[in-house]
């Protein structure tokens, strides 16, 4: 269970966050909507430890994750899949690296197990054959589809996704 | 004194503060990152392939300018020092000059100028945009670390690859030196390249030495630390990417004249 109290966020004199309190049972899907620039994405860095809160704190299954930083946050996060606003695709690697990084620099697993594995998720986000395309020459769509199949391809305990349908079209 | 008038007298005492807490600041954030990633180079695993990919960025693709700069200052300093020492009769002193001009200073001066231009500039900009787009926040997510994958493979390549392309720098010049100073103004093969061999000794090439890995390490440094921390937008990855070539260059020649001093 993910849980959130009194969580505050300023930048600046603008505050964004103001004591945000919830909880994410575990085995749950739970959907955040606001508006544009409500503070959605900053809410999300908070609980994969890219922000560090003004107050408040996160827990994740009772142990508090605001104040860890090194191997003790490398744990947590070696538990989540993470899909970006703009799908953060290594511009310099193809479609199918991108899937692979995490399976080969995380888990190790043999070559031919990569291959058959990262195939298998372009095929669950119904992009086969875009394994040899780098992100520039695919659409943005497309691009947000790879960065869901880089998220889930290690098969992790809890998913995030910042906006995954912005650049999707109704068939994708 | 009244409060307003006070406070009118303190201002400025205030913004020193403020200036003096942020500078100490970001001297801190400077170090600490260059620390960082230094612990990253010696603990493993070491990223082979990156720091192979970050050789070929810095160094290998840089070459060209090297060879071409290399050889043109070593044709100038010929022809002025040819002028000069002929002056006094003393032509046949040409090639340790050029020697001892290019391994000393303007070898390794002139060379991390250049790769400072040419590669920092584009070590600054691909973090940048790598730091925009949030790539370097999926690294992070996915628990590595973008010491280990992206800034030490740069520092360790700028070790390797600043004193290669300095003395690639420094011989192509001396023979551009030869070219002007025998093949054009006619002084002996022989003088030029014996009195070479006389004058110039270990220690001038071991400074240059030294002097190109400092600068390996503070070009590769100041702009990779400049593109982790770009501001917001196209903008921001801009002005980071000048004050990285800025600094860089201020940085190589207060250093240089420090190195030069002590040795």
């Amino acid at each position: 269970m993910i849980k959130i109290e009194g969580l505050r966020k300023s930048f600046g004199a603008q505050p964004v966050l103001r004591g945000l309190d919830l909880e994410i049972p575990t085995g749950s899907i739970t959907v955040i909507i606001g508006r544009s620039g409500g503070g959605k994405s900053v809410f999300l860095k908070h609980l994969i430890g890219l922000l560090r809160p003004d107050g408040g704190r996160v827990l994740l299954d009772g142990q508090e994750i605001t104040r860890l930083s090194g191997k003790a946050l490398d744990a947590i996060r070696r538990r989540y899949g993470v899909v970006f606003q703009g799908g953060a695709l290594f511009d310099s690697m193809r479609c199918g690296d991108n899937v692979a990084f995490p399976l080969r620099e995380k888990v190790k697993l043999p070559k031919a197990e990569i291959t058959k594995r990262v195939e298998s998720a372009l095929a669950q986000v119904g992009l086969e054959g875009v394994s040899q395309k780098y992100p520039a020459e695919v659409s943005g769509g497309m691009r947000k589809r790879v960065a869901i199949a880089r998220a889930l391809v290690t098969e992790p305990e809890i998913v995030f996704f910042d906006e995954p349908t912005r650049g999707s079209t109704r068939s994708s | 004194m009244s409060e307003p008038a006070l406070s009118a007298v303190l201002r400025p005492l205030d913004l020193l503060g403020e200036w003096a807490i942020s500078l100490a600041a970001s001297l801190g954030r400077f170090g600490t990152f260059l620390s960082a990633a230094l612990a990253a180079m010696v603990t493993p695993p070491l990223k082979f392939w990156a720091f192979v990919d970050r050789i070929n960025f810095i160094g290998f693709r840089s070459l060209l300018i090297i060879l071409l700069t290399g050889g043109f200052t070593g044709m100038v300093l010929g022809l002025q020092i040819f002028f000069t020492l002929s002056r006094f009769g003393s032509e046949a002193f040409l090639g340790p000059a050029v020697a001892l001009s290019l391994i000393r200073e303007l070898g390794p001066v002139l060379a991390a100028l250049m790769v400072t231009g040419r590669a920092g500039s584009a070590l600054t900009a691909e973090l940048g945009i790598m730091r925009i787009t949030e790539q370097i926040d999926a690294l992070e997510v996915m628990a590595l670390s973008p010491m280990r994958y992206l800034v030490a493979p740069s520092i360790f390549a700028g070790i390797i690859t600043f004193p290669l392309m300095t003395a690639m720098f420094d011989v192509i010049g001396i023979f551009g030196g030869y070219l002007v100073g025998v093949e054009l103004l006619g002084l002996s093969p022989g003088t030029y390249f014996g009195e070479m061999q006389t004058f110039v000794d270990f220690g001038d090439i071991s400074l240059g030495f030294w002097k190109s890995i400092a600068f390996g390490v503070i070009v590769t440094w100041v702009c990779t630390y400049k593109g982790f921390h770009v501001g917001h937008g196209a903008e921001g990855v801009a002005r980071a990417t000048t004050q990285a070539v800025v600094l860089s260059s201020v940085l190589i020649l207060v250093w240089d004249y420090f190195i030069g001093s002590v040795w």
